[in-house]
């Protein structure tokens, strides 16, 4: 269910992996209470650094999606923060889906479309906000 | 990490003769971590791996391998008991068999690790009596990075080591690394020119040039702060100066103009809009590239 990231893509694999398990509570894959992999057997079946593995477990922590039980491990917590409705997010991909074609109705090729997409989100916004 | 340096040089220096090989080295690997050392042929990796492990001397500045100084001969002696170097060129004797040569490293070393012997045995698929003259050189180079990982070598120095290996023998090679690292406090000092798993396995990089470090730091603040900022003009791209620290590189081709930022690019993307392009495209640059950029900024 947590597959390897892109280690070459310039994107931080920590960040990457926090979006995987938020994507995998998101879509049900985990579910509030579960455990999730040990932070070495992780490393190991993803032949990631395991402080990086710790790091992105961290960072989940620290944003209320994952409790670090010690001795225990790592459990979804039962109110995690990223829980969205299985409802918006298929209002999302339907967005996405119109916008998309949209686009190609333009003749944007999908190229074209990644490409604004990825620029779109790595773009610093205006007035403050985060960035990646 | 980062409380205690398993490895600090300090203005270190090197001069064969005419050449000099290091000008001026400033590094420092934290414990616990793997950190890729990246550099162009005859940039100063070997030499200063070389230095680290008391095999040749320093000309000036300091080095330090476990807050011991390199350049001693007794420290020296203790920093290689603790340490572990494979490299193409390691010393194995070719006419001993590979359980030959386990047996006799073992030897040397008291809490060595049966149970990690028997599963890199498997995993570097390494036969015990195959003669080492026999085996290939990724092969030795395996059976040279098993023999480090059963002695508990607190550091692990590694010159190439999936050289001559197929991506699934890579592989297994790096797994072995996360679980050693994962295992026990350890620290990988990992030479390579293969950026892909620098980018998979470490969590440090130095970057090293004419015999100086010109970058360094975590991968993920590399990654988080390095930017490439394309602007399309609907003339020729203005012959601008980016002012500002940050600014890693430019390159006019055109209409189009490209800047390669190391700080973000918040500076450089003001700068850019006061421009009037017609587009602005900022995007995360991979290890490859930033490392292009930086060497080629100092040529």
């Amino acid at each position: 269910m947590l597959f390897r990231p892109n280690a070459s893509s310039g994107l931080p694999i920590y960040l990457q992996l926090m979006e995987q398990v938020k994507h995998a509570i998101e879509t049900g894959a985990l579910r509030p209470g579960e455990q999730l992999p040990g932070i070495r057997p992780l490393a190991e079946q993803l032949v990631m650094n395991p402080n990086t593995v710790a790091k992105a477990y961290r960072e989940l922590e620290h944003e209320g999606v994952i409790e670090l039980r010690q001795g225990s491990g790592a459990f979804v917590s039962r109110n995690a923060a990223i829980r969205r409705a299985p409802d918006s997010l298929r209002a999302a991909q339907s967005m996405v889906a119109s916008t998309v074609q949209r686009l190609r109705g333009r003749g944007l090729g999908d190229d074209e479309i990644r490409r604004l997409v990825e620029a779109e989100i790595a773009r610093i916004p205006e007035k403050g906000g985060r960035r990646g | 990490m980062g409380e205690s340096l398993i490895i600090e040089t300090s203005g270190l220096r090197k001069t064969f003769g005419e050449i000099e090989a290091l000008r001026g080295l400033d590094l420092q690997v934290p414990a616990g971590s793997i950190c890729g050392f990246l550099g162009r042929n005859g940039a100063g990796k070997t030499t200063t791996i070389k230095v680290l492990l008391g095999l040749i001397r320093a000309t000036g500045g300091e080095a330090r391998v476990f807050g011991l100084p390199a350049g001693e001969e007794r420290a020296s002696v203790e920093i290689r008991r603790r340490a572990a170097l494979v490299s193409e060129a390691e010393d194995l004797y070719g006419a001993m068999t590979v359980e030959q040569m386990i047996r006799f490293t073992a030897s040397f070393f008291p809490g060595w690790r049966s149970d990690l012997q028997a599963r890199l045995l498997r995993r570097f698929d390494l036969r015990s009596g195959t003669t080492i003259k026999r085996l290939s050189q990724g092969m030795r180079t395996r059976l040279a990075l098993l023999l480090a990982l059963c002695r508990g070598a607190e550091l692990l120095v590694l010159d190439e080591p999936t050289s001559g290996l197929d991506p699934a023998a890579a592989e297994e090679v790096l797994q072995a690394l996360v679980t050693y690292i994962a295992e026990e406090p350890k620290t990988i000092f990992l030479c390579s020119h293969q950026i892909a798993e620098i980018e998979q396995i470490a969590d440090r990089v130095a970057i090293i040039d004419h015999g100086r470090l010109v970058l360094s730091g975590s991968l993920d603040a590399l990654q988080r702060s390095f930017r490439r900022i394309s602007m399309v003009f609907d003339r020729d791209a203005p012959a601008v100066e980016f002012r500002g620290a940050g600014v890693a590189r430019v390159r006019r081709e055109g209409r189009a103009l490209t800047v390669f930022s190391n700080d973000g690019g918040d500076a450089v993307l003001d700068q850019a809009r006061a421009l009037h392009p017609v587009s602005v495209e900022v995007a995360p640059v991979g290890l490859k590239e930033i490392f292009f950029e930086t060497i080629a900024a100092e040529d």
